[in-house]
């Protein structure tokens, strides 16, 4: 086992990613994520990790490289935030339709206008719809390990698709925790050498990226979309893998103190522990109070979800991003539209709280609650609220 | 002279690789002389390679599933990406080779393949870091001198005067505004080892040049000039014909830039009229003769700069 020893978010996620034994980074530096590949470069540069790291000029040449890489067959890993991530955007929608399983990990960050480096999730809730499998980390430990459960389920070849892997900007990235890297004999156990499927290779050529006339292109966009959601079985499955040989228990949606709770809080993200605290402090006062988080968003674990909320009568759903103009923050939308054929299901309240960086404290995530509790009996005049505006 | 070009002979029509790495029954236009010319350079660089594609005629062309053309490994991403997938992928060769899990000693050449729009606007920039970077691949612009595939849009490759439909002649325009933009002179800039410009009216010239450029290690950027009857306005049989013309009227010199050194391939001394070669196309048909004295004006000038700039050396 290993040790659990102090260390940056970051520089233990680039170590992760050595442990992954990568064989091509191609990066472009922007804040927050600078830290995890400048680490990256070091241990290429120390030749602790053999690599090869390219230094491209863009985001978007940066996934168009990962992605000539992991067709060659090479284990490819980059990683990026807001506009970078909004820079790879076109190259984004690429990667699962044509089966290339790169990482990314991506520190959450707020987009421009006005331009903004600290955390929301407003960047990565613009690549809702792009078909990667996405997870959310809860803290520097969680992040770490869902760097190795994102090569497992990525390169799979059940699955074979690309795996953004979202850490918080700043109040993850940036933070220094206790974290326990594992022996690398572990993770060799864990992660078996990348063999895809496919490759670009002269003795055996094949053709990637064709032209997808009317008559194919639906049945090509069908048989992703069941490959997506069957990659689920598989990405469970690797979890629980991930339990017996390193001890620690992941589930795609994640319950805390839900028993008997009338009100339960929804969060994706690092905030969840801020929200712990307030939903031990609102047990004390003897409300019936539960949280629920989100680690898988995409495939989204639709039946765990309904379970997890089962018996909620109201359900304060809490959307780090804005959609101008929309019925909710986008989680907010997923929730109520993953509810609505449930019979008995809870009334449904949507805060967008937390916007480039403002903090969201216990007492918010209390008044949030409160604010649940209060929707019970009445209902609300509009379909979102943001929390913390100084008017 | 580089090294890696000293023990290569050149092709001769007499000794021409047999196998057909670019199959037929593509589905380009007829008298298309870009598909030509991939397929010349295909020929050249035979079956060892891993080819990437830029959205354009040639992918288009090329692959409409389930069909290919291609007999050599093929990956399609985007429009303005080819040089960065291609980093990715001789990366990638790089490292596997390196860790045991390719053949190190196999030779595998990769080439990336876009029109002039893919490379000399939208792509301008995947293709500079590329070149920068100084990873061993090849980079081939066909440049048939518009966005075709879209319905002959200008590009930046559009030669001055020219019609297309976003740069149509009317009361205030005569077409095309600008001159040309020099994508070899862009690329030879970056310092890299091979720069060449070629065309597939001198086919063995064509071949030779792109074997050259795979032979010699780092980046090194191929510009083929490929008439295209469609966007030109002329007639499928004229494309070779023009080819010709636009070399022989000094309008696309061919020429090396081996590492840095410019070598002109093939010097015209009794340069044919530029009007020869515009009157064959609709594309210039609104032209005055003062707009043709302009554009001869400028051939002769950078003609006269190319040979300076060959001379000096």
């Amino acid at each position: 086992m290993g040790k659990r020893i102090a260390k940056e978010v970051s520089i233990a996620i680039a170590e992760a990613v050595k442990q992954c034994r990568v064989d091509v980074i191609a990066a472009y530096p922007i804040t927050p994520q600078t830290h995890i590949v400048e680490h990256l470069s070091e241990l290429v540069a120390n030749g602790e990790l053999d690599a090869e790291y390219i230094t491209v000029e863009s985001e978007h040449s940066a996934i168009s490289a990962c992605l000539g890489s992991v067709a060659t067959g090479a284990r490819t890993f980059t990683s990026t935030s807001s506009q970078g991530l909004a820079l790879m955007h076109e190259i984004l929608f690429i990667a699962p339709a044509l089966r290339l399983p790169v990482v990314m990990v991506v520190a959450n960050r707020a987009l421009s206008a006005p331009i903004s480096i600290w955390n929301d999730h407003g960047d990565i809730m613009a690549e809702r719809d792009i078909g990667w499998i996405q997870t959310f980390a809860e803290n520097g430990q969680e992040a770490v390990d869902l760097v190795y459960h994102a090569f497992r389920v990525a390169e799979d070849r059940r699955v074979m698709f690309p795996v953004i892997v979202n850490i918080d900007g700043f109040t993850l990235s940036h933070m220094i925790e206790p974290i326990e890297l594992p022996d690398q004999e572990q993770v060799d156990q864990y992660l078996p050498p990348f063999k895809p499927r496919y490759r670009l290779d002269p003795r055996k050529p094949i053709s990637m990226g064709p032209v997808g006339i009317p008559e194919i292109y639906t049945e090509a966009k069908k048989a992703q979309d069941e490959a997506f959601k069957n990659a689920y079985r598989v990405i469970v499955k690797a979890w629980d893998e991930f339990e017996k040989i390193f001890g620690r228990r992941y589930r795609p949606v994640e319950t805390y103190r839900m028993e008997d709770a009338e009100v339960a809080l929804l969060i994706m993200g690092s905030l969840a522990e801020t929200a712990m605290t307030a939903v031990d402090r609102l047990r004390e006062a003897g409300k019936k109070v539960g949280l629920v988080r989100i680690r898988l968003w995409r495939p989204f674990p639709l039946r765990d979800f309904v379970r997890a909320v089962k018996g909620v009568r109201v359900l304060g759903v809490i959307d780090r991003a804005l959609s101008p103009g929309a019925t909710g923050g986008p989680v907010g939308v997923e929730v109520r539209s993953a509810l609505y054929q449930v019979p008995g299901r809870p009334r449904v309240v949507n805060f967008v709280a937390g916007l480039g960086g403002r903090d969201v404290t216990v007492e918010d995530f209390e008044e949030m609650a409160d604010k649940a509790f209060f929707y019970m009996k009445k209902k609300p005049k509009e379909p979102y609220e943001m929390i913390g505006v100084k008017e | 002279m580089l090294k890696e070009l000293a023990r290569f002979k050149g092709f001769s029509a007499k000794n021409l690789p047999k196998e057909e790495p670019f199959a037929p029954g593509h589905r380009a236009c007829q008298g298309c002389g870009e598909v030509l010319a991939l397929r010349l350079a295909l020929k050249a660089l035979g079956m060892n390679v891993i080819a990437v594609s830029a959205t354009g005629c040639m992918e288009i062309i090329s692959s409409p599933f389930p069909y290919t053309s291609w007999r050599v490994p093929w990956i399609h991403i985007a429009f303005e990406n080819a040089a960065a997938v291609a980093s990715g992928v001789e990366a990638a060769l790089k490292a596997l080779k390196r860790k045991g899990r390719f053949p190190k000693n196999r030779r595998v050449d990769v080439v990336a393949f876009a029109g002039d729009g893919g490379t000399a606007d939208i792509g301008l920039q995947a293709l500079s870091g590329a070149l920068e970077r100084g990873h061993d691949f090849v980079y081939i612009c066909l440049d048939n001198e518009a966005y075709m595939n879209t319905g002959v849009q200008r590009s930046s490759c559009t030669p001055y005067g020219a019609m297309t439909t976003t740069s149509p002649p009317g009361s205030r325009s005569f077409g095309q505004m600008t001159w040309k933009k020099n994508l070899p002179a862009i690329a030879a800039a970056h310092g890299i080892p091979y720069v060449a410009t070629a065309t597939p009216a001198f086919f063995l010239d064509l071949m030779n040049k792109v074997k050259k450029a795979a032979l010699v290690e780092g980046p090194a950027y191929v510009h083929i000039y490929a008439p295209c009857p469609t966007g030109w306005g002329t007639k499928g049989e004229d494309s070779i014909r023009l080819a010709k013309l636009a070399v022989e009227t000094r309008i696309f010199p061919l020429y090396e830039v081996i590492e840095g050194k410019y070598y002109i391939t093939r010097k015209v001394t009794k340069p044919k009229p530029v009007e020869e070669y515009l009157k064959l196309q609709r594309r210039f048909r609104h032209l005055t003769e003062d707009h043709i004295r302009q554009i001869q004006e400028r051939v002769d000038a950078e003609y006269e700069r190319l040979l300076k700039l060959a001379e000096c050396l």
